[in-house]
Parts: C-alpha cells; structure tokens; sequence
C-alpha cells in the first residue's frame, strides 16, 4: 500500500501544485472536494499566475483542509474567517493572488457575514465554495444550502428551512463574477478557476458536490458516482442565467454556468482612486507610487502573457477535447469572453463511459428559454433508474434506520422519538 | 532585541495636545504600524478614526471591517503577508476578537490589539470608565494561550508604550494588547513625540534562506524567530491546529504538550525581561500600593497624604500587567505588611497579587465597580485600615 503511494508521489502530474509530503489526504473517496484540488491545481498552471505569489485560506471543515495539501503559501484559519484573513493579505500585499478554497457552511453559514461584505467591497479574491449541502467534519448536520426535506444529522426528520442559492446571494451582494458546476463539470470548474485568477475582483465559483459519506448515504441516494449521474440528468447548462432563478431543490434540476462577469473597481482600486485626490500624485501606499505598481503589475501581466504563451505551445497530448461533443452555444447574456472560453457541454465523455448512459439532452436544454429546457430534464429524470434520482419521498420511506415513515409530515413526529434513528455517523468533531 | 531608528513618514515628531486614543495610533505609526483593520466601538473609535486620516498620507492600508471577528482576521492574513498591523476595541468587541486571539497565539502571530476599556458586562456603560477587561486579556481564547499586555496611565504613556508592544509583538511573535482605559482614552494631555530617529522600533523579520530549512516556528521557547512571508516563495502553511515546525498539522498529545509548553514558556520563560514596573518607595514600606492604568494616578493622591501622616507607603504601578510580576510581589510579601490593591472593576488583578503574596501580607482590595474612577479618600481609607 505505501509503495502504492510512493509510486503515486513520485509520478503524479500534480507533485508541484501539492504537497506530497502530506499525501494521503483526509477525503472519502467519492468525494468531489479532491477533483476540484485538481481543477485548481491544473487552472494555476494554464493561467500563468506565478504560483509563489498565490496564497490559499481555507476555514474550517474538509473544505478547509485545501490549505494543508496545496503547495502555495497557505492558511488554514478559524471556522469561517478564511474571508477575512484573505483580504488581509491582498490587502497587505495587493501583489498576491489570493485564493479562498472552503465549503459552504464555512463560508455561508459562520462566515455569511465576511463572504458578503467582501462581495459588497468587490475585494480581488478568488473564492471557491464546495457545497456538499452538508457539514461533512463533524458528521453531516444541516447547512444553509441544504435542499428542503434532505436528512441530515441535525434535520433527522428532513430539513424544513429555506436554503441560500448562493448565486443569488453573491449576485445581490455585488460580486462580479459568478459560476456554478458540479463536480461533474470538472474542466469547466478548471476553466472558472481559470478565468478568476486571471481577472479583477470578487470571483465566486460554487461547486455543486457529493459527500457520500454523510449526505448521500443518510439519503439513501447511492455513492458519488450515482450522484454524478443525477448532475449529468438534472444538470441545466445556462451562461448568464438569471440568479434568481438558481434554487436547488431536492434532488431537483441544478442550474449551472457562468452567470455574472462584470467589471467595476476593486475595493483597492477605489480606495487608491480617493487617495490620489487627497494625497497627489505623490500618494504611496507601502512605499510605492501607483505609477510604479502600475508598472510591475503590467511586467506581471506580460510575464503571465508569456508563460500562457509557453503552456499553450507545448503540444497537448489531452485533446481528447477534441472528442467531446459541440460547445453548448454561448446565450445572448453571456459576457463578450464567454466566447473565447472553451465551454463544454455538460456532458463529460469519460463520465459517460463511466455512467453508461445515453446522450443527455443537453445541448438541447442549453440554447432554448428556460421553460423549454426544464422539461426535457425533468423526463431525463424521470427515465433514470430509481436508485440515481428516486423522488424524496420513496427515499425517506425507504429508509431502514433512518426515523421510521416519517417523510415531510411531520406531525406523526412529534409523539414516538425513534429510538434506534442514528447508530449510523460517529465522524470525529 | 534588533532595533533600528522609526521610518520618520509614519512619525509625527514635537509635542501635541491629543488624548490617549489618538496617541494609540500615532504610536503605531511610529512603530512602523502600516495595517489597521477595526470595527468602531466606544470609547476606542478615535484611534481608528485617527489612522484612517493619517494612513493616506503615510502610504498604510486601514479597512473597517464588517465586525471585530474579520477585523482581527485580517490583521493575521496581512502580518503574514508581511506587514505590521493593529487594531483597537474595547470589551464587547474583545469579546468577539477573542477568538482569533487564540488564532494569532496558536500561529505566533504579531500584532498590537488596544483595548481601551468601558464599563461592563455586557453593553454596559459604553462612556463610562472601566479595568474590568483585565483577566480577559489573558483567559479569553480556550486553551493554553500566553499574551503580553501592558497598561498605559497617560496619553503620553499611550504613545510610548505602542510602539515598546509592537517591538514585543515583533520580537516574541505574540499579539500583545494595549489594556487601557475610557479615561486615559479620552484625557487629552501633553504628548511628545521624539524625532524618528530616537524612536528604536523591531523590525519585521523575514526568512530569507534556502527554501529546505524554512521552518515558520521552532518550539524553543524563545522569541526572536523569524516570520516567513507570503510571497517569498517559501510556500508556508499555518494553521490552527496543533502542528510541527513546518506548520504542518499534527495533532497529538506530544506534539499538543511541545506546542502549548513553547508557547506559555516563551513569555513565562522571559517575563524578567518582558515586565516594567514603576516603583517609588517600595523597599521598607510597610504598605504597597498596587495599581495600573488610571487608577495609578488616583492613588498618588492617596499615598501623598498617607506619607502626610507618616505611613511608610510604596507604589508599585503595573506597567506590564501580563506577564504578571510574580516575582517582585513575592519578594515584597513579608516584608510589607499588606498590599493595597485598588481597580476600576470587581477585584481582578488583587488574585494575582494575593496568590503572589501567598499568605505572607495582607491584601486589601479595593474595587470599585460601576464605572468611575476612586475616591483618593476610599484608597487612604485603605492603606490607614492596612497599616494597622
């Protein structure tokens, strides 16, 4: 076994963007928090960003043990306050790139308040929030983005309150780009990550992920690969989608793409904009005119420029791209850079294979209005074999140990506490 | 302990007339102080207020932050990143620092926190003077923690002793917190501040060799390591939880016992050479007077008039109040007959001194709840009932 991961050490094509001395990790397998280590690790590469000048911060929980594996300067700060540890060090040194890697009950739940206060300010982070819909290190409770009715630790009867569509949060909270995938759309997530590095602002990039040892197995919805089949079914690709229009429900259609990218300035960029008036042209903050960061961070630009440039001659063994099926066609909303991305149709071909499953329509629901593309998704999910996307209800009856025929309703609740309801977590806190 | 003369942008040299806040943060300029992140809170707004005004012009960074949570968040993210950084408050906003307190223990992370103190529990008395958050200071963040605070009983005191807390911070890697009060806060007095040159301030000490050797900690229990910072190349991590050198995680009881023993012992191990006190007349006194902070200045008025009637009386202020003065009150215990302990709040530190008198003398405390400063007259009450 260790000469297993000896082997896996030495050849690994991600032995620079990771720690291998902390190898292995802590993740389940079927987890989707490693897939997405791995679009991070491969958009640092693409975008040219000078990985010495890249910090990531994490929170707390599985999400928040990025920190520990990536090997870039890394904190892995208190539950919830990756935000603001984060603007501080953009702050401190606006010559870094700043990277907040954390999930959704850090980010959304204990550090809700950071998480839109550094949207409203438009602070040049690039956030990633895997949302598992479930807090995964201390044995799966309810988060706020919990679909209604899902089980969880803490909702043992099904969860009864309204979750964040992050999206939407972000939008109003005045974040300037916006993407969601799923850990299937893992070229896609690269491509998001991609993208945020490259640009200015506050970039939130939400990944819609299983945690098949807590969520999905409490639900009785299989393992990661089965609710990669669900994303595949329900997935609704839609660049530029209205956000309020993003809500997940249970196990139902996940809207995904790219959709907010606009350009306003950045809190330093605003805060240097009032100095220069007060101060003069003199103005210096750390030492440095605006002039002279200007110019290093144009040189940084032309450097980056030129590392794409390199990356982009070596000749690319992974064109199996070329194979996929036609890119979704970009929608009318979608920014003018949307069209340069090269973004897939949500249709991966190794899942694919994996799934064993005919053409999702996918390209279809893409293109036409919304109404139209909820339908044919709505079928897909209803064909699918009962075990990838069974509707709550038959999941919760199901349920052997789980709280006993108590579905929604929860009158019947209230009298009989089932005493044998959870011998299943005992996950370390 | 390295020091080189102040960078005279962040100095306002010559004497002002400015009060115990806005001292504060000219005191941090003038340590070098180029982050400030802060969340307003009564009594202790106008030092933000005061470096947000003067950080354009000195080229620093302030940000009031959505709460005192992020506040002190930020501070760690950017004296990582390689600045030096504070941040004022008082007690319910400590209250919600107090957690990333513990943080900044943990990762051996410099910074100067004040916290001008108000009258409490709770909201309190937000105008109203208080030395209530004392044992805070200390006990705030679960776990084994050790912080150096120190307690300033003027506004020029204000000044002097935030740029000796960023040198402490600097040099042991510890936050260190300014533990004023609503009074000193908001007396305006004489304050001189020295030419650049004569201000000695720590510098920050970044790792610059080969990247194999970097270590961000070294469990020795001694100051003086350097920071490593963001940037550099080093590819560092730190992290909350208990870790190695590296700064790698490794939460186990042997690594748990070398973390908390370096980082209690790396200010216990030093306190002879991290404590100040100021004495006058202690050796043969019959009764000693401890004090701090404002109530320090209330006592002269009391030990004047007690020395009128011919009690042998000594002061003993506390300028370091965290690391405590162990030693010095053990050596005083015995040969004086009591201490007269008098604060701004419910009797706090006078457990230190009767646990550091161990029974030798008498501890009279004389607190004084509420949110007022003493009576001279309640204080020579005390040291006449003392001296019986």
């Amino acid at each position: 076994m260790s000469t297993d991961i000896e082997k896996f050490k030495a050849g690994s094509p991600m032995a620079s963007t990771l720690r291998m001395d902390r190898m292995p990790h802590i993740w389940c397998p079927g987890c989707g928090i490693g897939s997405e280590v791995n679009s991070f690790a491969e958009a640092v590469k693409r975008s040219g960003v000078d990985p010495k000048k890249i910090v990531v911060v994490s929170g707390i929980g599985c999400t928040g043990r990025v920190a520990g594996y990536v090997n870039f300067d890394s904190i892995h700060t208190t539950h919830g306050r990756a935000i603001p540890v984060a603007t501080g060090i953009k702050l401190a040194n606006p010559e870094l790139t700043v990277v907040v890697f954390s999930g959704e009950g850090d980010l959304a739940g204990i550090g809700g308040n950071h998480l839109i206060h550094a949207a409203r300010r438009n602070m040049d982070l690039v956030v990633i929030c895997n949302n598992n819909f479930t807090y995964g290190m201390t044995g799966g409770q309810v988060t706020p983005t919990t679909p209604g009715s899902a089980v969880a630790s803490t909702t043992p009867y099904g969860n009864y309150e309204y979750p964040f569509s992050l999206p939407l949060l972000m939008d109003a909270a005045g974040a300037t780009y916006i993407a969601r995938w799923t850990s299937l759309h893992s070229r896609n997530v690269t491509q998001s990550i991609e993208e945020a590095l490259l640009r200015k602002g506050f970039s939130f990039i939400e990944v819609i992920s299983p945690c098949p040892t807590l969520y999905l197995r409490r639900n009785r919805l299989g393992d990661g690969v089965d609710q990669l089949q669900n994303y595949q079914d329900n997935s609704i690709l839609k660049h530029g989608a209205d956000t309020r229009e993003t809500a997940i429900d249970y196990q139902g259609k996940i809207v995904v793409g790219k959709f907010v990218e606009k350009s306003k300035p950045t809190y330093l960029e605003a805060s240097d904009k009032c100095c220069i008036k007060l101060v003069g042209d003199d103005y210096q903050l750390y030492g440095k005119t605006i002039p002279e960061r200007e110019a290093e961070e144009k040189a940084e630009k032309e450097r980056i420029a030129a590392r794409r440039a390199a990356m982009q001659a070596e000749p690319e063994a992974q064109e199996e791209t070329a194979a996929e099926p036609a890119k979704a066609p970009a929608p009318k909303a979608a920014a003018p850079r949307a069209a340069k991305t090269k973004f897939q149709s949500k249709v991966m071909p190794a899942k694919q294979a994996l799934a064993g499953t005919k053409k999702a329509p996918a390209k279809k629901t893409a293109a036409p209005a919304r109404k139209a593309a909820a339908k044919p998704v709505k079928k897909a999910a209803a064909k699918a074999p009962a075990r990838k996307a069974a509707p709550k209800a038959k999941v919760l009856a199901g349920t052997k140990k789980t709280a006993p025929k108590i579905s929604a309703k929860t009158k019947a609740v209230a009298k009989p506490a089932p005493k044998k309801t959870r011998n299943s977590s005992s996950q370390s806190r | 302990m390295n020091t080189v003369a102040a960078d005279p942008k962040g100095v306002d040299s010559g004497p002002h007339f400015m009060d115990g806040d806005h001292a504060i943060a000219e005191g941090g300029l003038a340590a070098g102080c180029r982050f400030f992140a802060g969340y307003p809170i009564t009594p202790s707004t106008e030092t933000a207020e005061r470096f947000a005004e003067r950080a354009p012009e000195v080229g620093a960074m302030f940000i009031q932050m959505e709460d005192e949570i992020a506040s002190i968040a930020a501070l760690i993210g950017a004296a990582w990143a390689g600045q030096k950084v504070m941040t004022v408050t008082c007690g319910p906003g400590f209250s919600l620092m107090v957690e990333n307190l513990g943080l900044a223990c943990m990762t051996e992370t410099p910074m100067v926190i004040a916290n001008v103190q108000r009258a409490g529990p709770s909201t309190g008395s937000p105008t109203l003077t208080a030395q209530q958050d004392m044992m805070q200071a200390k006990y705030g963040p679960h776990g084994d923690n050790a912080i150096i605070a120190l307690c300033p009983d003027s506004p020029q005191e204000c000044f002097d002793l935030t740029v000796e807390a960023f040198n402490l911070s600097e040099f042991y890697r510890v936050p260190v917190i300014i533990l004023t009060d609503e009074t000193v806060g908001h007396m305006h007095e004489k304050v001189v501040i020295p030419p650049a040159d004569q201000i000695k301030v720590v510098p920050r000490n970044n790792y610059s060799g080969p990247a194999d050797k970097c270590r961000p900690y070294k469990f020795d229990s001694q100051g003086g390591h350097p920071m490593v910072r963001a940037g550099d190349g080093y590819n560092f991590h730190i992290t909350g939880l208990v870790h190695n050198e590296k700064g790698y995680p490794a939460a186990t009881a042997e690594q748990g016992k070398i973390v908390v023993t370096h980082l209690m012992e790396k200010i216990a191990g030093n306190a002879d050479k991290i404590i100040r006190l100021d004495e006058d007349q202690t050796d043969g006194a019959d009764v000693v007077v401890v004090s701090y902070g404002i109530t320090s200045r209330i006592a002269v008025k009391a030990i004047q008039d007690a020395r009128k009637e011919g009690i042998k009386v000594g002061s003993l202020r506390l300028i370091t109040i965290w690391p405590f003065c162990e030693k010095r009150i053990g050596e005083l215990a015995g040969k004086a007959k009591a201490f007269v302990v008098p604060e701004i709040n419910y009797g706090q530190m006078v457990k230190e001194v009767e646990r550091c008198a161990g029974g030798r003398s008498k501890v009279i405390s004389v607190n004084h709840c509420g949110g007022a400063v003493h009576d001279p007259q309640v204080i020579l009450d005390a040291i006449r009932k003392a001296n019986q």
